[in-house]
């Protein structure tokens, strides 16, 4: 039983493709990420999965609507969160939850409990009734957070929900998102650009990148794809004779230059070391650190993207906008 | 098709944002008044042609009435900029309510924050010497406030989805909102005008609610009190669909 089912899901921005024929499934229940950089269509894809944005081509399903010819019942099924504040900030956290309680038809005992029920879960119960522009930017996020669920959503878009959040507040709200995966059984799609967030939240990660869905798996098997362990040889020089001989070698899934930094997959990496450390000698490679360590999503991401994901950010002309929302958030 | 609940519900919150925002509702009140005050006192012992025996200031409080509906309205109706512009707008949209029910809502909050204005600018004014004859002026001069609120939201909202951002508003006052004003007559007689601008003084809305307002509580006017009416109706229901039209085919975010 699926929630989301996205068909060659394709945006246009005049003749630039922001979303590029995304096709993926997402099942009831299923609490999937979308991870990628700065400008990679995260929040174009949710927009256009919950009705705001028209598609340039292909098609979706939301909890089993067309998000194209039956917007209402979509807009009925799901939450959203988005990732630019869109409070009002000229009423109190209890009126914004009211407002959008009555805007989804909610009766008003339902609508009474309800509100009160998730003001306990974000803990602001005592905020409720201050005006919101007198919130901490985590606790507008909260509210944000606890108003996407006010209506009982089947289906819950967050968009970079612990963007510009401290630590602290970050754990929090993962825990609170988990629990409503698990105990009100609420498919989620996030977006996040933050490994571990994804890492430590998501059945599935989606990794997407200008535009493209480069892959797709749970995390543990992502990393099981790089085959083992990752070693990192950092090079005072980069030698191509060396890397192409240690790329030949038996146990090497695979190899990946990066700066100075050769990067190899291979299994029980800390038996492998004294090998590759004799070749570099032989090949009288210089070799200036070593660090070997079990695969994150960010070596997940290198390998399928050629990139770290800091350095797409900082390629992009988009950072600028980044700053700008960040000081609204604020 | 329409949806009363979300209707009343966008209707409260901009009751709410209103009366919280006293010091923005004394800043728009207070150009009027000085309007008011100052050329009501400046002008009112000169004797202008077309003021049919009245002194100044009976002619000038249904003109900065006008005025005040003219100025709120197009504001109200070009919230949605502001509502764009600090992501509210989005909370609005994905919400399961159809669009006419979105701009109804907007709409009869935005008339009733006007008229309210516009009520408060009467009673000010009876202070500074106008007469008011009755109720039934009263009443009337508030239709003329209630329909020409409505044209100017409407027309408020047909600029709004028509710019991504605010800051073509100063343009709008500018080159829309002040000719508007000037034009309809709401400080001196459009008789005594050059019949070219006349032209451009009959196509404008405030023209006809300005007047009506004036046969209603002075009882001068250049029309018939039924003709404004029906023309400040026609502009109303014209604007507010096309208004309407402009939103929903606008991108929502
Ligand atoms: N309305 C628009 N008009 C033109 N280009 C747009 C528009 N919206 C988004 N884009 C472009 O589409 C690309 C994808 O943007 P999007 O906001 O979906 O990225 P994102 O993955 O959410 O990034 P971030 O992590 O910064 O939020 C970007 O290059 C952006 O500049
Ligand atoms: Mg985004």
């Amino acid at each position: 039983m699926y929630d989301i089912k996205i068909k060659n899901l394709t945006k246009m921005f005049d003749d630039f493709t922001a979303v590029n024929r995304i096709s993926l499934s997402v099942k009831r229940g299923e609490l999937f990420g979308l991870l990628g950089p700065n400008g990679a269509g995260k929040t174009t894809t949710i927009n256009m999965l919950s009705t705001l944005l028209a598609p340039t081509s292909g098609t979706a399903k939301v909890a089993g609507y067309d998000i194209i010819n039956e917007k209402n019942q979509v807009r009925k099924s799901i939450g959203v969160v988005f990732q630019d504040p869109a409070l009002d900030t000229k009423l109190t956290g209890r009126e914004n939850l009211e407002f959008h309680a009555m805007m989804y038809n909610i009766k008003s005992n339902e609508r009474k409990r309800r509100i009160k029920e998730v003001l306990e879960l974000v803990e602001l119960t005592e905020k409720a009734d201050i005006l919101v522009e007198n919130y901490s930017g985590g606790m507008k996020r909260r509210l944000e957070i606890a108003r996407g669920l006010v209506h009982k959503p089947k289906v819950l878009f967050l968009d970079e929900p612990t963007l510009g959040l401290d630590a602290q507040t970050r754990r929090h709200i993962w825990d609170y998102i988990k629990k409503l995966n698990k105990e009100e059984k609420v498919t989620i799609i996030l977006t996040t650009h933050y490994m571990e967030e994804a890492d430590y939240l998501c059945d599935r990660v989606g990794i997407i990148d200008h535009g493209r869905i480069v892959t797709l798996d749970s995390p543990d098997d992502l990393k099981d794809r790089l085959g083992g362990d990752i070693i990192t040889l950092e090079m005072e020089r980069v030698s191509n004779n060396f890397v192409n001989s240690v790329s030949k070698l038996k146990f090497v899934k695979s190899t990946n230059i990066h700066n100075k930094k050769l990067i190899i997959a291979v299994k029980h990496g800390e038996k492998r070391i004294p090998d590759l450390i004799n070749m570099a000698l032989k090949s009288k490679v210089k070799i200036n650190s070593v660090n070997l360590h079990k695969p994150s999503l960010e070596d997940v991401f290198l390998h399928f993207t050629g990139k770290t994901i800091r350095e797409e950010e900082s390629s992009h002309a988009d950072r600028f906008r980044e700053f700008a929302r960040r000081r609204i958030r604020r | 098709m329409t949806n009363l609940i979300a209707i009343y519900v966008l209707w409260l919150r901009e009751m709410k944002r209103f009366l919280r925002a006293k010091s923005r509702v004394v800043g728009t009140l207070a150009m009027p008044l000085f309007f008011l005050a100052f050329l009501g006192i400046g002008f009112n012992r000169m004797s202008m042609p077309g003021l049919n025996g009245t002194d100044y200031i009976h002619f000038l409080v249904p003109g900065i009435i006008g005025m005040t509906m003219l100025f709120t309205s197009m504001f109200s109706g070009m919230s949605v900029l502001w509502d764009r512009e600090f992501g509210f707008l989005k909370e609005i949209m994905v919400a399961p309510v159809d669009r006419i029910s979105i701009v109804l809502g907007r709409t009869l909050g935005g008339v009733t924050t006007s008229v309210i204005q516009g009520i408060l600018i009467l009673g000010i004014s009876i202070f500074m010497g106008f007469k008011l004859n009755g109720l039934i002026p009263f009443l009337l001069s508030v239709v003329f406030m209630m329909l020409a609120s409505t044209t100017f939201i409407g027309l408020g909202l047909i600029f709004a989805s028509r710019m991504r951002d605010i800051h073509g508003f100063s343009l709008i006052v500018n080159f829309v909102i002040f000719p508007l004003f000037f034009l309809s007559g709401a400080l001196y007689p459009i008789d005594n005008m050059p019949s070219w601008i006349k032209i451009f003084s009959y196509v404008d809305p405030l023209t006809y609610s300005v007047d009506g307002m004036r046969g209603a509580l002075i009882n001068i006017s250049t029309f018939s009190i039924a003709f404004d009416f029906l023309i400040s109706l026609l502009f109303a229901a014209l604007m507010i669909l096309l208004g309407a039209y402009s939103f929903e085919s606008s991108e929502s975010i």
